[in-house]
């Protein structure tokens, strides 16, 4: 029976002394073997048991990007019981706003455990209520080495393949509300498949700097490599994100072969890097190096295969993948061993009519990066407001079934009935198929993502509300793509009644403080408006698509 | 030093010129400047005042006001 816990079982079995993931710090890098890692996971998983904790309960990891988050995330599988990462608190949220997401999150999880610091008790303490589920806290440093440990004893040895395995949430009060449930099954044949589609085995080596709290991290930067036999170079997206060199040289050291981006980083690498940080960087290693997770921009690529094409990167790596949580991760995967494909489309029949037509002799054309074609046991449809099929190179929703769809959304047996029809899970991203390949197009939902992170608009203006001067409920927030930074910037436009120009611009400042402090993001731009400026829908609520197209054509 | 540093800061990072930034306000754990900006900002000190700044400096426990990095700079030129 395939489980994510017999597959660990057999590498422990077949290959202890195999480097499993080499974890990058500050400090000297840790290369740490299959058995090292899962006698430290087995520690968790018996800790676990000794709490009481039962196979198929959930349990919140609140742990910083590190040895102790992959340790007891594995050991909560061993023992049957299902992860799920919470992502830590920065030093710029505000802790009150981080227990109040914590709040929710255990109201709709109901986790039976959290492991997190001894330092952090407080914190989840605060976030405690009466009758909530949680039985037992579980400090890291309390989790003693595993004696004599059998795997045959352990809980998630009776593990199902249709078994819940783990949980993803994206961030967020809203995301945190909606867990995405994936079983044993749905993860192993996303791995087969994927793996095929990438041509990845134990021979491949995966460098990361995702957040494994986020499906891109979690599953190819983590889980699919460790199942694979893949060697795992890991480090920090605050480490990155400070000196984004750091991956080109792992890639470098490791003979990296695998690397997975959101489309921001391409830009990001590309301009941010200096010269003398690229020194002995040798790329040619590096055969797939995978644009995920938000919009795919044929210009991030070009820059980034311009600044380091002397460094070895070859342009066959380049290439590009459609995912989602609720698929396990990927869906599509463009650009293996080949260019991606990327089409020159006349704008004006793709604005106008909905429909993707290569018109060279078109006034304005944009080009649109395939995703690829649909990984084997998923298929992809594209469907009108009705659920009916479109035809090649009409624009309609991306709907999808196979294999590796989530369970449901946990505890949230409302939310997974909406996102159903007829079995196919509906994504809310808009796009076209032309001769079997996925092209993606834009967004029906009113997500917002920033360097491949998802925001719910809804978080952010909750939090302007409750900013004095501005007007609850009159405050919409959306994304515009910025082409230099190859993300989406965040807009908030707030109505008022203020009208002094130094008065408004104040009120500006304290909403994007506000949100600096109380979300993983910040905002680029607070316009605040006078009253009824923003328009509504025949309903009276606050139309984010209609007031993003004002925003624009007045800005 | 203080006011290049803070007009930089107004006007690249936040895009709002007029924005006055005080000696000691936090920077870095307040969020007004956020990760993706913070190699920027060391870009534009290592350009502008010809000292280092190394990688894992960037973190609120090294500086986390205009003052505190003014002070690194200051000991980084008399090094």
């Amino acid at each position: 029976m395939e489980t994510v816990h017999n597959l660990l079982r057999e590498s422990y079995t077949i290959c202890p002394e195999r480097v499993a993931i080499v974890l990058q710090s500050q400090e000297a890098d840790k290369s740490i073997s299959y058995k090292e890692l899962l006698d430290r996971a087995a520690a968790y998983a018996l800790q676990f048991s000794q709490e009481g904790i039962k196979p198929g309960e959930p349990v919140i990891l609140l742990l910083q990007h590190g040895q102790a988050l992959i340790e007891s995330f594995i050991g909560a599988i061993m023992h049957g019981a299902i992860p799920s990462i919470m992502p830590f608190l920065t030093e710029k949220l505000s802790p009150d706003r981080y227990s109040r997401s914590l709040k929710s999150l255990i109201e709709i999880t109901k986790p039976a455990a959290i492991v997190t610091y001894p330092e952090f008790q407080e914190q989840v303490q605060q976030a405690r209520f009466e009758g909530d589920s949680i039985r037992a806290v579980i400090l890291f440093n309390e989790v003693n080495a595993a004696e004599a440990w059998e795997w045959d004893r352990l809980s998630g040895a009776q593990s199902k393949p249709s078994d819940v395995v783990l949980l993803q949430h994206s961030s967020g009060t809203t995301g945190l509300q909606k867990g995405v449930a994936l079983s044993n099954q749905a993860v192993l044949q996303q791995i087969e498949a994927y793996a095929r589609a990438i041509q990845m085995d134990s021979e491949d080596v995966v460098v990361s700097w995702l957040p494994l709290y986020h499906d891109m991290g979690l599953i190819a930067g983590f889980i699919m490599p460790l199942l694979i036999r893949a060697k795992l170079v890991l480090m920090s997206p605050f480490d990155w994100v400070r000196a984004p060199h750091r991956l080109l040289h792992s890639v470098t050291q490791y003979k990296g072969t695998i690397s997975w981006l959101p489309n921001f980083a391409y830009n990001f690498s590309a301009k941010k890097i200096r010269d003398r940080d690229l020194e002995n960087v040798d790329l040619s290693s590096w055969r797939a190096v995978i644009n995920c997770s938000e919009p795919m921009r044929h210009e991030s690529h070009l820059m980034f295969y311009e600044r380091f094409q002397e460094f070895g990167l070859r342009r066959e790596a380049l290439a590009t993948c459609y995912a989602m949580a609720e698929n396990v991760f990927a869906v599509t995967q463009g650009g293996i061993e080949e260019p991606v494909n990327v089409e020159e489309i006349d704008r004006q029949a793709l604005q106008k009519d909905g429909v993707a037509l290569k018109n060279p002799e078109a006034a304005a054309k944009v080009k649109m990066v395939s995703a690829g074609r649909a990984i084997a046991n998923t298929q992809v449809r594209i469907i009108d407001p009705r659920s009916r099929d479109l035809p090649d190179r009409h624009i309609g929703e991306i709907a999808i079934r196979g294999a590796c769809l989530l369970e449901g959304y946990f505890n949230r047996p409302d939310l997974t009935e909406q996102a159903f029809v007829d079995g196919w899970y509906r994504t809310g991203d808009l796009g076209y198929m032309a001769e079997g390949e996925l092209f993606v197009t834009g967004r029906q939902k009113e997500l917002i993502i920033v360097g491949g992170k998802n925001i719910h608009p809804q978080d952010l203006e909750e939090i302007a509300n409750a900013i004095h001067g501005a007007h609850p409920g009159r405050i919409v927030a959306f994304g515009v793509f910025n082409e230099e930074i190859g993300t989406e910037d965040i807009i908030l436009v707030a109505e008022s009644d203020l009208s002094q120009p130094d008065e408004k611009a104040d009120l500006a400042r304290r909403i994007r403080d506000s949100i600096a402090q109380n979300s993983d993001v910040t905002v680029k731009k607070v316009e605040v408006v006078e009253r009824e400026w923003l328009i509504k829908t025949s309903s009276g609520k606050i139309a984010r698509g209609a007031n993003r197209e004002k925003y624009l054509s007045s800005n | 030093m203080h006011d290049q540093i803070a007009s930089y800061i107004a006007t690249e990072i936040l895009k709002d010129p007029q924005r006055l930034i005080a000696n000691d306000e936090a920077i870095i754990s307040s969020g007004l400047i956020d990760s993706f900006n913070l190699v920027d900002l060391a870009l534009f000190i290592e350009e502008t005042f010809n000292v280092r700044i190394d990688d894992a400096e960037l973190t609120a426990d090294v500086f986390d006001s205009i003052g505190e990095l003014v002070a690194l700079i200051q000991v980084r030129q008399t090094a």
